[in-house]
């Protein structure tokens, strides 16, 4: 089993949801965050003062799914949150050790 | 002998609550905007008590000696009418009750102190604000308001103000750079509006309550007053899309921030000349106020380096010094019998200056005396760690989100 943390677009979260219930890939656990990139973030001026905002609003994915899963769900939110421009994401990928499901005690595949 | 006119008596009721709505919530929300969002509460808190406390002191004592009949050589009136006794329901100022009249100047002087809130917003104290209020509106307004519309030494020189160019504006941006000088610079001296939003809704209150403003002050529902509101229009419209212009030769882009500092500073500089010019005037007045203003906030303000956070002295101090010295330029003989320079009557502009270096030099040193005084019995400043925390929470125990 692994788990797949994306960092992606706020406004691409519906598409990449949408598109994974296609692949039939459902659990997904979603946060609002902040943070940055390489390009440490976006000028905004006021009064013709400029101002570097550094941390930048994100949405983030976190999916555990099957191994053999795997490529195919990368290759999905890849697909569907790309724009091409900076600041389009991360995605990372942990093995993960064991899962429980809590209504039933089930552990492992069955608990995905 | 006066008799009353129910037009005016109408129009004048309906321009009282048009200013009320400048400040609660114009003022409020278009500073409140601006701010951190940990000091949104703060911020917009300052404005709601200085229109209550200065409505309190105005009916008590505040228009008595601004209005009372002059005495001392000009400097102030005599207040006849403490605490509002033998003001009956029937008297007349003009064509209108004399209640309505209070009422009306009432909400001038409210919005001249909710304004300097601005430049200290974000570090000052509470209870330091609210001892401030009543010590501003008492030695600085009211004096400064009798001089110019009571009937005092500058109305007699025959300084022209038609709504408020030096006793408001000009008056509030020095008292705000005073203030801003003492309480000394924020810990993070920046300017990224919260909820900009916020603030585009205020301006756009500001713009329509400016109408009872200026309007409002010809003090009768009459041509002239029709003159004052097509000029306030003009002039706000044409300080916007000027503020615009500027934005694009500077940065390449048009601001939303800009569009609405640019609106408020044409709305202050045709304040004192919006019952004296033509609407061609109108539109030089509103076309150069955002240059003006757009400098002094780009240069003045760093090269000397003080915290005036929400530009109080950058919009209302420049805008109206600009506006105050224009009707001395612009004023027309045949719209309010008063000629400018440019008709004729360079006196005029002198008189002007004499006005704004007045209300400049009184404004800034008295303020400076009150918040020192202040500053020496209880404090201006709030604790660093309430600062960093933010006033909405350290100062009033309060969020302005819950989300």
């Amino acid at each position: 089993m692994k788990e797949i943390v994306a960092i992606i677009r706020p406004n691409k979260l519906d598409e990449v949801k949408d598109a994974l219930e296609e692949i039939g890939c459902h659990g997904v656990t979603v946060t609002e965050v902040k943070g940055r990139g390489r390009q440490l973030g976006i000028t905004e001026s006021y009064r013709g003062s400029d101002y570097r905002i550094d941390m930048l609003p994100k949405t983030r994915l976190e999916i555990v799914v099957e191994d053999e899963d795997l490529e195919n769900v990368i290759k999905t939110i890849v697909e569907t949150a790309q724009t091409g421009d900076i600041g389009d994401g991360k995605i990372f990928i942990s093995p993960v050790e064991d899962v429980v499901r809590i209504r039933t005690g089930e552990r492992g595949g069955e608990a995905v | 002998m006066d008799v009353l006119s129910s037009g005016d008596t109408a129009w004048m009721l309906v321009s009282t609550a048009l200013v009320l709505l400048m400040t609660v919530p114009g003022v409020a929300l278009f500073y409140g905007g601006l701010t951190k969002k940990a000091n949104v509460l703060n911020t917009m808190f300052m404005s709601l008590i200085a229109f209550s406390i200065t409505s309190i002191i105005w009916v008590l004592y505040g228009y008595q000696f601004a209005f009372g009949a002059d005495m001392l050589g000009g400097i102030i009136g005599n207040p006849a009418n403490l605490l509002f006794s033998g003001i009956g329901v029937d008297q007349l100022s003009g064509t209108i009750p004399e209640t309505v009249f209070i009422a009306f100047q009432l909400t001038f002087a409210a919005i001249t102190v909710a304004l300097i809130s601005g430049a200290v917003v974000e570090r000052m104290k509470f209870s330091s604000w609210m001892v401030f209020v009543i010590a501003w509106v008492s030695l600085v307004y009211v004096p400064i308001a009798h001089w110019v519309w009571g009937g005092g030494f500058l109305s007699a020189l025959g300084a022209l103000d038609f709504a408020g160019g030096t006793v408001v504006h000009i008056n509030c941006g020095v008292a705000a750079l005073a203030l801003a000088i003492l309480l000394g610079s924020r810990k993070e001296a920046k300017l990224l509006p919260h909820n900009l939003g916020y603030s585009v809704i205020g301006a756009a209150l500001l713009w329509f309550g400016w109408f009872g403003f200026n309007a409002g002050s010809a003090l009768a529902a009459n041509g002239l007053a029709g003159q004052a509101f097509i000029n306030t229009n003009t002039a706000t419209a044409a300080a916007m899309i000027s503020w615009v212009i500027i934005d694009y030769v500077k940065t390449g882009k048009p601001t939303v921030l800009g569009a609405i500092t640019g609106a408020v500073a044409g709305l202050v500089a045709i304040t004192p000349a919006a019952g004296f010019v033509t609407v061609q005037g109108a539109i030089i007045i509103g076309l150069v106020t955002s240059v003006i203003s757009y400098l002094s906030i780009s240069y003045l303000k760093p090269k000397f380096g003080y915290d005036d956070a929400l530009d109080v002295f950058g919009v209302h101090g420049m805008s109206g010094l600009w506006g105050a010295l224009a009707t001395g330029l612009f004023a027309a003989p045949f719209i309010n019998e008063s000629a400018g320079l440019f008709y004729g009557n360079p006196e005029q502009l002198l008189i002007q200056i004499i006005a704004i270096v007045v209300v400049f030099v009184y404004s800034f040193v008295v303020t400076l005396i009150i918040g020192k005084i202040i500053d020496m019995v209880m404090g201006l400043r709030v604790e660093e760690k309430e600062e960093i925390e933010g006033l909405d929470i350290s100062l009033h125990e309060e969020t302005g989100y819950r989300i």
